[in-house]
């Protein structure tokens, strides 16, 4: 078999033509709101992985231009179409508990693990017919097709590894390991003290020379927003994580002395805010009332004022961050005129529509207030409906609003994160996440699939423009904004966002200047 | 009735009433949009059918409502109050780990408000309709009208952040390893803006009540008799003023009391208390059912108690009340 792709990093190498790191010292990060668990193989929302990132790894981790760099394999090859990765795992890896790392433990953690437990990974393995380990430091999937996406999903919340020794043939869910958590990562876990703080230490053991730096991090729970920005201002905290305090706040900050924010971080995620419009019932299921509104909302004034000119206005459905982005679609600039015209057009008969902002704080409280006046200008008449987020989840899962607001992640690729949305076959009551809006087009749905199996990359990037331009003309849901989170953080603190999901990936190469 | 009966009736009728409590609690909180398998697939950012069920199946929500409610009401006859799935813990232990920080605090803020409260109250009514009178009055208005949230952050602004004297929030400086001494100082130090915070407000409360109650109690005719009886003023003040014009400010006192354990969840918020309100909040929007219910229980059970011990120091204060006479 010819050796098509064959990637060897060393990366101590890199990192230490830099600069010589300063050893020592504790970081204290905001995490926000308290996380349910640390067990990234079982629990995989946002404060979950800031936290277990610095415990858990995956095989790969991803740079800020979303190429793959090694972590706990240290070369792999894709052979030629596509069908055989190869991931040759580093020796003497150990985890915390002292226990040898091995490709079972890979094997175990993929196929076993995180098959049962593991939503989003479970459908990128719909790809793969088996995964095996022909020696201890070796690991072979066989896919059944060709799937571009598939070298994406090595990333640590997408694919953390997990003990075979401590959770073969258990109740995953209900092993009380879960609240002991066991990587192999830069840093341990010592202490929960719940409502307060989580307490992790550095692994002495951790297989890169010298690494981690830092002797300590404390993840700190300080529930509301204001006292989080007072904490940095204070230096109780020296790291905030993008979205962790209000953007009036950011921009506060970012003006004192000694610090400093980096938008880096976030290109795994891409996180893409819209609004999910109903498209089966009500003014929302005409096509002209969907151009009307992206006509109608001031996308610029948004971003400029409500976010403080972080972020950019989204597109379409891809992020510009995201990999096949295409910018040859019709641009939806703010025009009330227009969007009046398409409303006489379609009939509009002065119908009520019920707007659900997300209930994550003012910012989009906010937001949802912005969107009510534009659509009043041009005549929509609009109720704001109130929820918390179990509410939220519950009105979406049912399909119960004509305008809801969110945000979703893109994971690197449009077929990992973005086509779930809009596939006629995702269609399903109960998540928040699928194809909410009920967007069904059997022509497009075969593009998406076709993407998905491409192995020619220039090929998948003329389907995937083609698919962009005509989706945005059907506007399934508004495409309002790809956001960007800055991380904030004291300037003494270096390296601390050296990757695609940033803080995620845990503190392995941040240091502290002296 | 003597006391030991009274306490025996009383007890009898709170245990119907926490009944009751319990079951009202279950059925309200089932019926709030949202379940908790729902919220945690929601906050994962993916999830299909298969998570949410195997969610539902762990908690034990695929069962129906009357076979949940007849584990969970048989749990707590036996004291267990569940587990929460949210918090991976029992709800008991979770309760327990978090009511210190919280007795800690409303104990503080409870003790300060009275004591001050009547001290200061005492003072304005002892030099009614002078200067001292209307500052102290002025500034009671002022604190019983200020919202609780507002002085928080103004109290963080100046205390903290402007002057640097005191931690924002937080109930000990995490990570500094005092022990002794130092560390009883560490907590004092964190403890003295949200006691603060929550104290005001019934300082005021207390304040108020206590000078109008001394007002009202010396223009009655017993005061007048005993004057004339030539009793010294501070005999007249503290045996016959003092003790009639403290029954409304101990009954307050008792409803208040009550509701020391379920926290105060705003100033828990704000100064990132980890106590038992906070914990009650973050379970609500969890819909962490039984964190919430064994919440509810234990505060409701708390109420009664002080109720009952309320009564037992009417008793003390007022005898008449113990003779069947006032009562």
């Amino acid at each position: 078999m010819k050796k098509l792709i064959t990637a060897t990093f060393v990366s101590l190498g890199l990192a230490a033509a830099a600069q010589a790191q300063d050893a020592g010292g504790r970081l204290d990060i905001v995490v926000q709101p308290e996380p349910p668990s640390l067990m990234l193989g079982l629990v995989s929302n946002g404060p979950t992985q800031l936290v277990a990132g610095d415990i858990y790894e995956s095989l790969l981790r991803y740079d800020t231009d979303l190429n793959p760099q090694p972590s706990l394999a240290k070369s792999w090859e894709i052979s030629e179409g596509g069908l055989t990765y190869t991931f040759h795992l580093r020796d003497g890896v150990k985890w915390h508990d002292g226990a040898p790392f091995t490709a079972a433990d890979v094997v175990f953690s993929a196929d076993v693990f995180l098959r049962k437990t593991h939503a989003r990974l479970r459908v990128s393995l719909e790809h793969v017919d088996s995964i095996t380990a022909p020696d201890d430091l070796t690991v072979v999937f066989q896919l059944k097709e060709p799937f571009g996406p598939f070298i994406g999903v090595f990333e640590a919340g997408t694919m953390p590894m997990v003990p075979e020794h401590i959770y073969k043939d258990t109740d995953f869910a209900n092993n009380p390991a879960n609240n002991t958590p066991i990587g192999t990562g830069p840093f341990k876990f010592d202490k929960w003290e719940k409502g307060s703080y989580i307490h992790l230490v550095k692994n002495e053991d951790y297989y890169l020379d010298g690494q981690p730096y830092l002797d300590e991090i404390y993840y700190r729970v300080i529930p509301d927003a204001a006292a989080r920005a007072v904490a940095f201002e204070n230096g109780d905290v020296n790291v905030l994580p993008g979205g962790s305090i209000e953007n009036w706040d950011v921009a506060r900050l970012i003006k004192m002395d000694n610090v400093c924010s980096t938008g880096k971080g976030w290109e795994y995620f891409a996180p893409h805010a819209l609004a999910w419009l109903n498209n089966r019932e009500g003014p929302t299921s005409h096509k002209e009332f969907r151009q009307a509104l992206m006509y109608a909302i001031d996308r610029e004034f948004v971003k400029d004022v409500i976010w403080n000119g972080y972020g950019t206005v989204a597109t379409g459905p891809i992020s510009s961050r995201t990999k096949f982005y295409s910018d040859d679609v019709n641009h939806y600039d703010y025009n009330p005129d227009k969007a009046r015209a398409l409303l006489k057009q379609m009939g509009y008969d002065g119908t009520p529509v019920r707007i659900l902002p997300l209930p994550y704080g003012e910012t989009w409280k906010r937001w949802g207030e912005a969107m009510k006046q534009n659509l009043e200008e041009v005549g929509v008449s609009v109720d704001m409906v109130a929820s918390d987020v179990a509410g939220w989840n519950q009105k979406l899962g049912d399909w119960d609003y004509d305008i809801a607001f969110t945000y979703m992640y893109q994971y690197g690729d449009p077929a990992l994160g973005v086509a779930r949305n809009y596939l006629a076959s995702n269609i399903a009551k109960g998540s928040p996440w699928n194809n909410v809006e009920g967007y069904a087009n059997p022509e497009l749905d075969a593009k998406w699939a076709a993407a998905a199996i491409e192995p020619d990359v220039a090929k998948r990037q003329t389907l995937y423009d083609e698919i962009q331009s005509e989706i945005v003309e059907d506007v399934p849901v508004a495409w309002l904004l790809e956001i960007e989170f800055p991380t904030i953080y004291r300037c003494d603190v270096k390296d601390l966002v050296t990757t695609a999901i940033g803080v995620n990936d845990g503190a392995r190469d941040a240091w502290i200047e002296k | 009735m003597t006391l030991l009966a009274a306490i025996l009736a009383r007890a009898a009728k709170a245990a119907i009433t926490l009944l009751m409590i319990v079951i009202l609690n279950f059925f309200l909180i089932h019926a709030a949009p949202g379940d908790p398998a729902a919220v945690m697939a929601g906050e994962n950012g993916a999830a299909d059918q298969i998570y949410i069920d195997q969610l539902r199946a762990q908690f034990g929500l695929d069962q129906p409502l009357y076979v949940q409610f007849y584990k969970y009401v048989g749990g707590v006859l036996q004291l267990d109050l569940g587990y929460s799935y949210r918090q991976q813990m029992p709800v008991l232990d979770l309760i327990l780990d978090r009511l210190p920080a919280t007795l800690l605090l409303t104990m503080t803020a409870f003790g300060m408000s009275l004591l001050l409260g009547v001290v200061f109250g005492l003072a304005a009514a002892a030099r009614v309709g002078r200067w001292s009178d209307s500052a102290i009055t002025g500034m009671a208005l002022l604190f019983y009208a200020t919202p609780l949230y507002w002085v928080a952050l103004m109290a963080v602004l100046l205390f903290s952040v402007q002057l640097n004297w005191l931690p924002a929030f937080g109930y000990e400086s995490v990570g500094a390893g005092y022990t002794g001494l130092a560390m009883v100082l560490d907590r004092l130090r964190h403890l003295a803006l949200p006691a603060l915070t929550l104290g005001l407000f019934f300082m005021a409360v207390y304040l108020r009540m206590t000078r109008s109650s001394v007002l009202e109690v010396s223009q009655m005719d017993f005061v007048k008799t005993a004057r004339a009886k030539g009793l010294s003023e501070g005999i007249i003040r503290r045996r016959h003023i003092l003790r009639n014009a403290l029954l409304p400010v101990v009954t307050l006192a008792g409803l208040q009391a009550g509701q020391l354990v379920g926290g105060a969840v705003l100033t828990e918020t704000v100064f990132a208390w980890p106590g038992i309100g906070r914990l009650m909040f973050d379970s609500l929007t969890a819909r962490d059912y039984n964190t919430l219910l064994g919440v509810f229980l234990v505060s409701a059970a708390m109420v009664i108690l002080f109720n009952i011990l309320t009564d037992i120091v009417y008793r003390l204060i007022d005898p008449r009340i113990a003779a069947g006479g006032a009562a």
